[in-house]
């Protein structure tokens, strides 16, 4: 907003007053200190900084920033951060979700905020359950869920948000998780630096109601065996030391031993394809947290944002049509003149 | 009424002049004949030539419903005169029916004596049967009692586009205009404006344009050489007061007020919108003015559309959904959140024929408990509706003057009737319209036990019980808002039961002090010694004032008032409402306001309804006022009226 240059800050000018109220051990808490340590690293302003959320756990976030912050109703943070972002193209606009706020209730604000490529940071703190109203299945939780809602098991087919926003078009698509503080600031500095709509799932794990939803994949011992991390420009391989890969072909996305392909063999990661198609098979990869499954960033493409559009036409109107005359406008029509 | 006057004028040597002084004509055909079109052309012209008028369009929800059914009757009714008229007229003096079913749908509102345009090239047999006529009503002596002129318009007008080169299939579409053409010169109305507009409007195809233009001739000068008819009429300027004048209808009037709105808050305005009828024409209107500033956001859905004005009224800019009865339903949450948030937001309901999808483009005020009550929790809003499709621009200015001030969504209640109906404009000075400025707040407005300055987002101005509007970009009074209970002051989240309690009745009380700063409830009563009050809200205003017209000729002593603010009401009407002996409400609802006003002042108001999704006829009024008023049998239904519609 003002020309003086953005002051130097710590975690500490970026956290409220407010007592946080998340349950002991939840990953909600590292996810907010990764994005508290992280802001001062971007370069911004508080008072340009907005957090809008809807309704569940994830989205009692913005109380702990101290930053200007909205938490909304159930599922509309989406909507509500659009016409926020397009009016005030000056502020850097977050949205704080989860899995039931942003892929149940919210899905069709989620679905067209990205395809419409709104200028806003979304994270999605996927846990795989509905926490706040004490443990129902969550749209991401796996078929046969045993919960309050399902004591018989749960019938519905999980979404993957990577698979979702993927085929919403969304410019910026990431995963991270809860465990790895570095990961996640890496990965939402990126986020935030996408021009247009950013999406990260990151993996969450609510120790309450389904405690280690993702320690399969996300266990410390486990990470080099099961997670595939996304390097742009480089072929996709994990494991200790490197010896297994992703090689895609027309039977899609499989994980193989490189020495039994070969390096060439494997796929190139390119998050700059236009062609949305190949992140897409990647992140069919696994399906579910207990199969080795990429992290990082799917997908990072230029297009220009929705309210620079809106905005560009506004520019454009003025241009073209000369500057507001209320008086010329009520006039527009035919006129006739009495007396 | 009619006095005949012989006068040469151009275009019309040999007929004698007939002076009158209204008429209402009906166009009526199928929903493809372009009859709205050829209303608001005829409606366009006689405001051209300084008529007073009003207009009623009256459509069906399909874009094509079966063609010659009953269903698929679309009609537009315009009312001219050379003096104050308040309502669309009640019965039409001449019917234009371009198809038996047009015929049939209307014929029932037409008193004998009065004149019926039929194209009878459409009254054969399919089309008769299509209709639900055994036998042909232009044979069978049914119609005998009013003034029938048959007419072969779409064979003539076959004929007369031949030079356009038009294929017949296309040419049979410009009998419309033949209808213009031949109402016009019976009007004695102005051509070259229509045929300008033509030219206009169809420039992108000039074979379309050509057919058009030749069709609309044909019909004048079919009227002109078929000596059809005994006279021409003439319908002199209306006595209106003077200025500048538009013809406007109350959808274009609302979006005005908003761009206005916008100006004079000197805001930028953010339409968040999800088409619906009859709003869509609002969002349509607005996004064209994005030299103003203007943002317009067809959203995904109603809910989107309210959420993101939501986030531009957070971020500073004045904003604004559209909607009707329906998507108020799904947009109701929200407006509970900014009842919670404190934030200024327009909601525009342009009330629909309900519930459900119920009756789409049809007029109804079923909407007014929904505004009042239609939200979880207690959550006053304040409603604004305006009288007449002009209004809605002061309609519009007002609402927002409140939202701004009182950090409150605020409710305007239009509908079908205003939305698309007209009636002249005169175009106000804009340097007379309110400042509505608000201010920002820049500053700390509390002080920490530190010392430090602080900002408390719910530290309330004393008078208004208004919160401070702190938009993100302003350092140091960066704040959290939300759905919870917030702390009285501070903001913070607080389940405390007192504080609950307390913020509850703040919000009240911010809602209902609204009163003390909205002019009081005016009362029409010419004697001041009314034997009933007849109050009214919304697009029932003309018709009412109308209705009371005739029952003051007939000697009753009537008084009228009409409400514009139905949340808080004016701070008087409780003492207007003591005041007269007998009070009566005419909604087209089952009665909600009479519910409020026997609720909140403990009068015995008596109800009149009408929900048939047409506006009331004057006559319906007075009739009703003189059923109270037990001047007459009390009659069964509004449709039984017969009064002959001298004033309205």
């Amino acid at each position: 907003m003002t020309d003086t240059a953005v002051p130097v800050t710590t975690k500490k000018d970026w956290t409220s007053d407010q007592e946080v109220r998340w349950c002991p051990g939840c990953g909600d808490y590292s996810i907010l200190t990764a994005v508290q340590m992280l802001m001062p690293e971007l370069g911004v302003r508080r008072e340009d900084t907005v957090f809008v959320s809807g309704i569940g756990c994830s989205s009692r976030f913005p109380y702990y920033m101290n930053t200007y912050g909205m938490h909304s109703i159930h599922g509309r943070a989406p909507a509500i951060a659009t016409g926020l972002a397009v009016t005030r193209p000056d502020l850097h606009v977050w949205v704080i979700t989860g899995d039931g706020d942003a892929l149940s209730i919210g899905g069709n604000h989620l679905l067209h905020a990205l395809r419409r490529n709104v200028d806003l940071t979304i994270l999605l703190f996927n846990n795989q359950i509905y926490g706040l109203t004490k443990g129902q299945y969550s749209p991401t939780s796996e078929p046969g869920k045993i919960t309050k809602s399902t004591p018989f098991g749960s019938l519905d087919h999980p979404y993957n948000p990577i698979s979702l926003a993927l085929g919403a078009e969304a410019t910026f698509v990431a995963r991270t998780h809860d465990m790895d503080r570095k990961h996640m600031m890496e990965t939402f500095r990126r986020a935030h630096a996408h021009r247009g709509a950013s999406l990260v799932e990151v993996y969450q794990n609510c120790n309450v109601f389904n405690d280690g939803a993702f320690e399969q994949i996300t266990a410390r011992d486990a990470r080099p065996h099961m997670l595939i991390p996304l390097r742009h420009g480089e072929p996709i391989r994990f494991g200790p030391d490197a010896e297994r890969g992703v090689v895609v072909d027309e039977g899609g996305a499989r994980v193989v031993e490189v020495a039994d392909v070969g390096v060439e063999a494997l796929a190139v990661h390119d998050e700059h394809r236009e062609d949305p198609s190949l992140a897409f098979t990647l992140s069919r990869l696994a399906t579910g947290p207990y199969t080795p499954t990429p992290i990082g960033v799917f997908r990072d493409v230029e297009r220009v944002d929705y309210g620079s559009q809106v905005n560009d036409q506004l520019v454009a109107a003025a241009a073209e049509k000369g500057p507001a005359d209320l008086a010329e406008l009520l006039s527009s029509g035919s006129t006739w003149t009495v007396g | 009424m009619a006095d005949i006057v012989t006068r040469e004028q151009p275009g019309h040597p040999e007929l004698p002049h007939q002076v009158v002084d209204r008429v209402v004509v009906r166009f009526a055909g199928d929903s493809g004949d372009g009859m709205q079109l050829t209303g608001d052309r005829f409606t366009t012209s006689s405001a051209l030539v300084g008529n007073d008028l009003s207009t009623l369009p009256d459509f069906p929800a399909e874009i094509r419903a079966p063609a010659g059914t009953l269903a698929g009757v679309s009609a537009f009714q315009v009312h001219i005169s050379d003096h104050d008229i308040l309502t669309p007229g009640d019965r039409p003096d001449v019917l234009v029916a371009m198809n038996p079913a047009a015929l049939r749908a209307n014929i029932a509102d037409l008193d004998p004596g009065s004149t019926i345009i039929v194209n009878t090239d459409a009254f054969e047999e399919r089309n008769l049967a299509k209709a639900g006529y055994a036998a042909n009503p232009l044979d069978d002596g049914s119609l005998k009692g009013f003034r029938v002129y048959e007419v072969p318009m779409t064979s003539i007008t076959m004929e007369a586009v031949k030079p356009s080169g038009t294929k017949p299939r296309d040419a049979e579409r410009s009998k419309n205009f033949f209808a213009l053409g031949l109402i016009s010169f019976m009007y004695t109305r102005p051509v070259e404006p229509t045929l300008e507009w033509i030219t206009r409007r169809f420039a992108r195809t000039p074979m379309v344009a050509e057919a058009n233009t030749l069709a609309f001739k044909a019909g004048w000068n079919f009227g002109e050489t078929a000596e059809l008819f005994d006279s021409v009429y003439e319908v002199h300027p209306a006595h209106l007061e003077a200025g500048t004048y538009t013809n406007i209808s109350g959808n274009t009037a609302v979006a005005w007020g908003l761009v206005a709105a916008g100006q004079l808050a000197k805001l930028p305005l953010f339409l968040g919108s999800y088409p619906i009828t009859p709003a869509s024409d609002i969002l349509h209107e607005l996004s064209k003015h994005k030299n103003f500033g203007v943002r317009t956001m067809q959203a995904e859905d109603e809910i989107a559309g309210i959420g993101a004005a939501l986030g531009a009224a957070y971020g500073g800019a004045l904003g604004v959904t559209t909607t009707s009865g329906p998507g108020i339903a799904l947009k109701s949450e929200t407006m509970g959140l900014a009842v919670s948030l404190e934030l200024p937001l327009l909601v525009l309901d342009i009330q629909r024929g309900g519930p459900s999808t119920g009756l789409p483009t049809k007029t109804e005020q079923a909407d007014l408990l929904q505004a009042m009550f239609g939200r979880h929790g207690e959550s006053p809003i304040p409603i604004v509706a305006p009288a007449t499709p002009g209004d809605c621009f002061f309609v519009a200015i007002e609402a927002a003057r409140i939202a701004l001030k009182y950090r409150t969504p605020v409710l305007i209640l239009s509908d079908g009737y205003l939305a698309n109906g007209a009636e002249p404009w005169r175009v106000p000075d804009v340097t007379q319209l309110p400042d509505i400025r608000v201010d920002f707040a820049t500053e700390p407005n509390h002080t920490r036990p530190d010392g430090e300055g602080d900002f408390w987002p719910y530290l309330r101005d004393e008078e208004t019980l208004a919160r401070p509007w702190a938009v993100p970009g302003t350092p140091g009074l960066e704040h959290r808002i939300g759905g919870l209970e917030k702390a009285d002051g501070s903001g913070a989240v607080s389940y405390a039961p007192a504080n609950h309690d307390r913020m509850v009745r703040l919000r009240a009380a911010k809602v209902a002090g609204i009163a003390r700063d909205i002019p009081p409830l005016e009362v029409d009563d010419p004697g001041g010694d009314g034997e009933v009050l007849v109050l009214g809200w919304g697009s029932t205003y003309g018709a009412i004032a109308a209705g009371a017209r005739r029952a003051r000729v007939r000697g009753h002593r009537v008084a009228t008032a009409h409400l514009r603010h139905l949340n808080p009401f004016p701070p008087n009407l409780g003492e207007v409402l003591h005041r007269y002996p007998r009070v009566l409400v005419p909604e087209m609802n089952l009665g909600q306001l009479v519910k409020l006003v026997r609720a909140e002042f403990l009068v015995d108001a008596r109800p009149f309804s009408k929900v048939s999704g047409q506006p009331f006829r004057a006559g319906e009024i007075e009739r009703a006022i003189l059923d109270l008023l037990g001047a007459l049998p009390p009659s069964t239904d509004a449709a039984g009226v017969t009064t002959k519609d001298d004033i309205a």
